[in-house]
C-alpha cells in the first residue's frame, strides 16, 4: 500500500476496510440466514393526526436481502472514491444505512415496526443528550472538563420538578432548572478554575454530590409531601403552523413541547457563534492555546468561568426536560446516566456541534430501536443493543476508525506565568 | 519524637479539617430538611437547640450503627453488641480492594475510574467456578477468587493496552466499560449457564459451600476471612511500590512518563501491567463479595464500590494504609448510615454527601487553606491536571 502515506488517510482507509466487512457480514447474515415467517411491516405516519396512513410491507427474506446489497453497493463506492482521494463521508452513510435496515428488516419479520414513532421515539430520548453534550461542548472546547453534566441534568431536573410543583406552574420550572445547572456550573468552575483541582475528579465528586443531595431530600420531602412539592404540571404539545404537516417529518420534529424548540435553537445558535462570532474565537482560543489567547488580552480565567456557568444554563433546560416536559413527577437518580452518554457523544461528535447533535440521535436510535423491538416481541439481546453508545465512543476514541482529538488545553488549569 | 509528631499533625491536618467542614455541613442539611426543626424558625433558641438535637441524633445513630450498639446485648452476649462493627468490616472489605485497585493506578499516573466494571468481571469469573466445579475446600476458594481476578484483570489490561497503542484517554475508556459491565451482567444473568434453577429475577445459583469464605465470629455476625485477603492485598500494593523494581518503574511513569521513557521504561508495558494488576486487585474485591458475603451473584453486586473507591483512593492519599483506613471509614458511614435512616428517619443517601464532601475539600487544600486562613498545608496526592489529551 504505497499510495498511503499519511497516518489520517491510513486511518480512513481502516474505516472504509471497516464498513465494507460489516456489509459483506451482514449479506451473508441477514441475507443467507431464514429469518422467521412473514413479512415485515414498517408503517409510517404522514401527519400528526397519528391515523395510520401508509404500511410498506417487505418480504423479510427478500428485503434484508436488498437492504445489505445496497450496503455492499455502497462500500464498493466508498473503496473506489478512497482509491480516487474523494470524500467517503456519503457512500459509508449509505451502507450503514443499508445494514441497519438489513437488520431490522430480517429481525422483525412477521412484526409491525411503527417507523415515525421509532424516529419520534428517539429523538426524544436524545433531547436530554442534546442539552448535556452541548453543556460539555461549551465547557471543553473552553478548556475545562465536564464529567458532571450527570450532576447537571440532576440537580435541574429536581429543582424544576420541585418549583413547578410549588408553583403549579411548568414555566417556573422551566425558568429555574437553568439556574440549578448554573449553580453546580458554578461550584465546577470555582474549584477547577479558582482552586485548580482535578476537573475529572471534580466532576466525578460534584456528580456523587448531587446524587446524594437529591437522592435524600426526594426521600425527605418530595415521598412524605408528595402532593405539595411532587406534582408538577407538564408543558403541552405546540404544533407548529404549516411544518408540522410535512409528512413524516412534520410529527416528528414539528409537533413537540417548547423545551424541544429551544433545543433546535440552542443548538443552531452555539454552532453559529462557536464559529462565527468573537465569543466563538475567542472560547475556541482559550481551549486550544491558552498562552497565546492571554498574550491578545484575553482574560482567559474569566472567559472560561463565564462560559462554565453558561453550559450550566444549557444542561439546566435538558434537566427540566425530564420533568415539566415529560413526566411531570422527579424519580430518585431519574437521569440514570444520561450525562455520561451526552459525554459519549461528544466524544463521539468530535467535540462539534453538528457531530455531537448526530451522535446522540445515534444513541437515542440505538436506544429506542432496542425498546421497540423488545416491545414488538423480537427477541435480541437488548443489553447488547443498549451498549452501542459506550462501545460506538471506545472505538472513536482509539482511533478505530477515524480519530477524534480533545481541544489541546481540555483540563488544564491556566495559571499565568505558570508551567503549564 | 517531636519531628515525628509535628510531621503526623501535618499529615492528618487536611484531612482533619476536611472531616470537620464535611460533617459540619451535612449537619446544616439534616437540621434544616427537618419539619421539626423547620416549625420552631419562629423562636432562634428552640430552633437552634432543636436544629442540634437533630443533627446530634443523627450523628449518634450513625455511630451506633458502625461501631458498637449496647442495646444489641440485651438477650445476647455482649459480643452481639458489636453487630454494628462486623457490618463495618464487611462493607469496608471490597472497598479496601477496590480502592487500591484506584489508588496503585494513581501511583502509574492513571486514573482508574474503571474499579466498577472491573469488580463485576472479577464477581462474574468467582461465582462461575464457585457454584459449577465441584473442588476440595481451601483450593475452590482459591480457585474461584483466582478466575475473577484473571477475568478482571483482562478486562482492567485491556484499558492499559488501548491507552499505550493507541493514545486514548483512561478516564473515557474506564466510564464507557464500566457501562458495558453493568450491561454485560444483566445479559449474562439471563443465559442458561447462570440463572438459578426455577427463577426468573437475574440471580446465579448460590456458589458451594466449599468455595464460601470462612466466617469469623460465629453465625451471628458477617465478618469474614475476607478482610485478611484486603490487609495482604494492601501489603502487597506497598511491597510491590516500594520493594520491587516494577514497582519503582510504575512510580517513574506516573512521576514523569516521558523521563521514564527516556530512561529506557518501556511505557507501553507498564501501563498494560498497572492496569491489569488494577483490575485484579478491583476484581479480587468482587470475589471476596461474592464469596465471603453475598454467596449469589446478582444485578447489583457492585453496588457502588467501583465508584466509592475513587473517594477511598483519594482520601486514602493513593497510599496503601490510607486506603485501608479510608476504607473502614466510608464502610462505617455506610453500616451506620443503614441505622441513622431507621432509628432517627434521616435517609441513609445524606452519606453520600458527606462523603462527596471531605473528597471535595480533600482535592482541594488550596480552598480548605482559604476558609481556614491557613499559611501552609501539606497537599494532596500529588495528582495534577492532565486533560484528555495528557
Amino acid at each position: 500500500m504505497s499510495e498511503i502515506r499519511s497516518s489520517v488517510e491510513k486511518r480512513r482507509f481502516r474505516g472504509v476496510i471497516v464498513i465494507a466487512s460489516l456489509s459483506v457480514l451482514s449479506f451473508m447474515y441477514f441475507g443467507f440466514i431464514r429469518p422467521g415467517k412473514g413479512d415485515t411491516t414498517y408503517g409510517f405516519v404522514l401527519n400528526n393526526e397519528w391515523v395510520l396512513i401508509k404500511e410498506w410491507i417487505i418480504a423479510s427474506a427478500a428485503g434484508a436481502k436488498i437492504f445489505s446489497g445496497i450496503s455492499l453497493i455502497a462500500s464498493v463506492s466508498a473503496i473506489l472514491a478512497f482509491r480516487k482521494g474523494r470524500e467517503i463521508i456519503i457512500p459509508v452513510g449509505f451502507a450503514s444505512f443499508g445494514i441497519l435496515m438489513s437488520f431490522i428488516t430480517w429481525a422483525a419479520s412477521g412484526k409491525f415496526i411503527p417507523l415515525t414513532g421509532l424516529l419520534q421515539g428517539a429523538l426524544l430520548l436524545a433531547v436530554p443528550l442534546i442539552f448535556g453534550s452541548m453543556s460539555g461542548l461549551i465547557c471543553e472546547r473552553s478548556g475545562v472538563i465536564n464529567i458532571a453534566i450527570e450532576g447537571q441534568l440532576l440537580a435541574s431536573a429536581f429543582v424544576s420538578g420541585v418549583v413547578a410543583s410549588l408553583t403549579h406552574q411548568a414555566l417556573w420550572g422551566l425558568i429555574a432548572a437553568p439556574i440549578a445547572g448554573a449553580a453546580i456550573s458554578f461550584l465546577l468552575a470555582t474549584f477547577a478554575i479558582k482552586f485548580s483541582v482535578d476537573q475529572v475528579i471534580l466532576g466525578f465528586v460534584l456528580n456523587v454530590l448531587v446524587i446524594g443531595l437529591t437522592d435524600f431530600l426526594y426521600k425527605k420531602l418530595l415521598v412524605p409531601y408528595q402532593s405539595t412539592w411532587n406534582t408538577a404540571p407538564t408543558f403541552g404539545t405546540i404544533e407548529l403552523p404549516i411544518l408540522s404537516k410535512i409528512p413524516i417529518l412534520g410529527p416528528i420534529f414539528f409537533s413537540q413541547t417548547i423545551v424541544v424548540y429551544l433545543m433546535f435553537a440552542i443548538v443552531a445558535a452555539i454552532t453559529f457563534a462557536l464559529f462565527k462570532t468573537k465569543w466563538g474565537l475567542r472560547t475556541r482560543a482559550i481551549g486550544e492555546h491558552p498562552t497565546a489567547a492571554d498574550t491578545v488580552g484575553i482574560d482567559v480565567n474569566k472567559l472560561r468561568f463565564k462560559n462554565v456557568i453558561i453550559a450550566g444554563l444549557i444542561a439546566g433546560v435538558g434537566g427540566a426536560y425530564y420533568t415539566v416536559a415529560s413526566v411531570g413527577a422527579f424519580g430518585k437518580e431519574m437521569t440514570a446516566g444520561a450525562g455520561f452518554i451526552a459525554l459519549a457523544a461528544l466524544i463521539f461528535g468530535k467535540w462539534s456541534p453538528i457531530g455531537a447533535v448526530l451522535a446522540a440521535l445515534l444513541f437515542g436510535f440505538a436506544d429506542n430501536l432496542q425498546s421497540t423491538l423488545t416491545i414488538i416481541g423480537v427477541s435480541i439481546p437488548s443489553e447488547f443493543m443498549l451498549m452501542v453508545p459506550y462501545i460506538a465512543t471506545i472505538i472513536a476514541v482509539t482511533g478505530l476508525v477515524g480519530r477524534v482529538r480533545a481541544p489541546a488545553a481540555d483540563g488544564i488549569p491556566y495559571l499565568r506565568g505558570g508551567s503549564h | 519524637m517531636r519531628t515525628s509528631l509535628s510531621k503526623f499533625g501535618q499529615a492528618i491536618k487536611l484531612p482533619g479539617l476536611s472531616f470537620a467542614l464535611a460533617f459540619t455541613l451535612t449537619g446544616f442539611i439534616i437540621a434544616f430538611s427537618d419539619a421539626k426543626v423547620l416549625s420552631k424558625i419562629g423562636s432562634p433558641l428552640e430552633f437552634i437547640k432543636s436544629a442540634g438535637a437533630t443533627a446530634g441524633n443523627a450523628y449518634l445513630a450513625l455511630f451506633q450503627g458502625s461501631i458498637f450498639d449496647i442495646n444489641l446485648t440485651k438477650g445476647h452476649n455482649f459480643f452481639q453488641g458489636f453487630y454494628p462493627l462486623s457490618e463495618t468490616i464487611v462493607i469496608a472489605t471490597p472497598l479496601i480492594l477496590t480502592g487500591l485497585s484506584v489508588a496503585l493506578a494513581f501511583k502509574s499516573g492513571l486514573f482508574n475510574i474503571g474499579a466498577q466494571g472491573q469488580f463485576i468481571f472479577g464477581a462474574i469469573g468467582a461465582s462461575y467456578v464457585g457454584f459449577h466445579f465441584q473442588l476440595p475446600i481451601v483450593i475452590h476458594v482459591i480457585a474461584a477468587a483466582l478466575a475473577g481476578m484473571a477475568l478482571a484483570a483482562i478486562w482492567g489490561g485491556a484499558v492499559g493496552l488501548l491507552k499505550a497503542k493507541t493514545g486514548a484517554h483512561e478516564v473515557i475508556l474506564t466510564i464507557m466499560m464500566n457501562y458495558i459491565a453493568g450491561y454485560f451482567i444483566l445479559w449474562i444473568l439471563k443465559t442458561s449457564q447462570f440463572l438459578r434453577p426455577g427463577r426468573i429475577d437475574p440471580i446465579a445459583p448460590e456458589v458451594n459451600q466449599s468455595a464460601r469464605l470462612p466466617l469469623l465470629a460465629g453465625a451471628n455476625l458477617r465478618i469474614h476471612a475476607g478482610i485478611f485477603i484486603a490487609l495482604v492485598a494492601a501489603l502487597f500494593v506497598w511491597w510491590l511500590l516500594t520493594k520491587t523494581t516494577i514497582g519503582y518503574k510504575f512510580r517513574a511513569v506516573g512521576a514523569n512518563g516521558q523521563a521514564a521513557k527516556t530512561a529506557g521504561i518501556s511505557v507501553p508495558f507498564v501501563l498494560t501491567a498497572t492496569m491489569a494488576i488494577c483490575g485484579a486487585l478491583a476484581g479480587l474485591g468482587g470475589a471476596v463479595q461474592v464469596l465471603g458475603s453475598e454467596h449469589a451473584l446478582n444485578a447489583d453486586i457492585a453496588g457502588s464500590f467501583g465508584f466509592d473507591a475513587i473517594t477511598v483512593a483519594l482520601l486514602g492519599r493513593a497510599q496503601p494504609l490510607g486506603t485501608v483506613f479510608a476504607a473502614l471509614l466510608f464502610g462505617a458511614l455506610h453500616a451506620g448510615g443503614r441505622t441513622m435512616q431507621s432509628n432517627t428517619g434521616v435517609p441513609l443517601d445524606i452519606v453520600l454527601v458527606t462523603q462527596a464532601l471531605i473528597v471535595l475539600f480533600i482535592a482541594a487544600p488550596t480552598f480548605v487553606r482559604f476558609i481556614f486562613k491557613l499559611k501552609k498545608i501539606s497537599s494532596s496526592a500529588g495528582l495534577t491536571s492532565k486533560g484528555w489529551n495528557g
